[in-house]
């Protein structure tokens, strides 16, 4: 399989993860379709190191998203606690507050 | 029922069409990826078309699963394992955690608002896939993996404590961490108030 394939499997994910964002009306929605982003790029990263050269620098990058992916969920969960808290509700379009 | 029957045919049959246009052009590896990709992006599927929210945070494991495979078959044995271990054991518990705060709302999925996602958004992918696949020409695979001289495990370790590597970007993964740990803490702890007793409590029970 070339970088091609891959490249193609990322783009539908990435496009799923969009929709994903988009088209649901949860809070717990946009969180998954971020994560599909993500997991979208990092294939990218990975299979452009593969075909693209020697080195690490591609795995590197997909290493530190996976990182930052991790603080992401567990900040937006925390927040998606505190909209529960505060709304009684975890839909997108019910946040309509900055503040009490 | 309709709908959700004809969903999870098509998904089936997209997945035996998908093994067998692997199989015929990249033998036992094309096997393979055309399962790793079925499941990535058919999990990716399932999980945007799926009224419950539960099963969506579950079929978003086929996902993680099929990402970490495909990483398998880059050779990034490593990776696929953290991946493995932060995504499904960290992240999708996070997210069925936060399940819990959902009520169940079946009525929350728009099909019509799904399909016509699908179609703008997917339209829009294929139109610039197509411009990408007439200029780019592709760079050829550089042939079999060749075993690595050392082991990945060591050779990112290495990345990413060598001074002229990765070791500030590493350090400050570290710090990003701990700040956004504790933030999520704070963010999600509950008042004070929250705790007090009411003031009267109407003598003893």
């Amino acid at each position: 399989m070339g970088v091609e394939a891959y490249v193609a499997v990322s783009a539908a994910l990435f496009a799923l993860g969009v929709v994903c964002i988009i088209a649901r009306r949860n809070i717990l929605y946009v969180l998954m379709g971020i994560e599909m982003i993500l997991n979208a790029a990092n294939i990218n990263f990975v299979a452009f190191n593969r075909f693209g050269g020697d080195g690490l620098d591609g795995r590197m990058f997909a290493i530190f998203t996976i990182i930052l992916a991790a603080a992401e969920a567990a900040v937006a969960l925390a927040i998606v606690l505190n909209v529960f808290h505060l709304f009684d509700s975890i839909k997108p379009s019910e946040v309509d507050l900055m503040r009490e | 029922m309709g709908t959700e029957r004809a969903f999870y045919a098509c998904l089936g049959l997209g997945t035996l069409a998908a093994a067998g246009w692997g199989t015929s052009t990249g033998g036992v590896e094309g096997l393979l990826f055309a399962v790793f990709a079925t499941l990535t992006l058919g999990g990716g599927l399932v999980c945007l078309w799926e009224r419950s929210v539960v099963r969506s945070a579950f079929a978003l494991l086929a996902t993680f699963g099929g990402v970490a495979g495909l990483f398998l078959l880059l050779g990034a044995d490593f990776l696929a394992m953290a991946q493995i271990l932060i995504y499904v054991g960290g992240i999708l518990a996070l997210i069925l955690f936060g399940v819990m705060l959902s009520p169940p709302d079946m009525g929350e999925r728009k099909l019509s608002r799904v399909g016509l996602g699908l179609a703008a958004v997917g339209g829009a992918f294929a139109w610039v896939g197509a411009k990408v696949a007439a200029t780019v020409s592709w760079a050829q695979a550089p042939g079999p993996l060749a075993p690595p001289e050392q082991s990945h495990a060591r050779e990112i370790g290495v990345g990413f404590l060598a001074a002229d590597q990765y070791v500030v970007a590493f350090e400050l993964a570290a710090v990003v961490l701990t700040v956004a740990l504790v933030a999520a803490v704070y963010i999600a702890r509950r008042k004070i108030t929250d705790f007090e007793e009411p003031a009267e409590t109407g003598g003893s029970a």
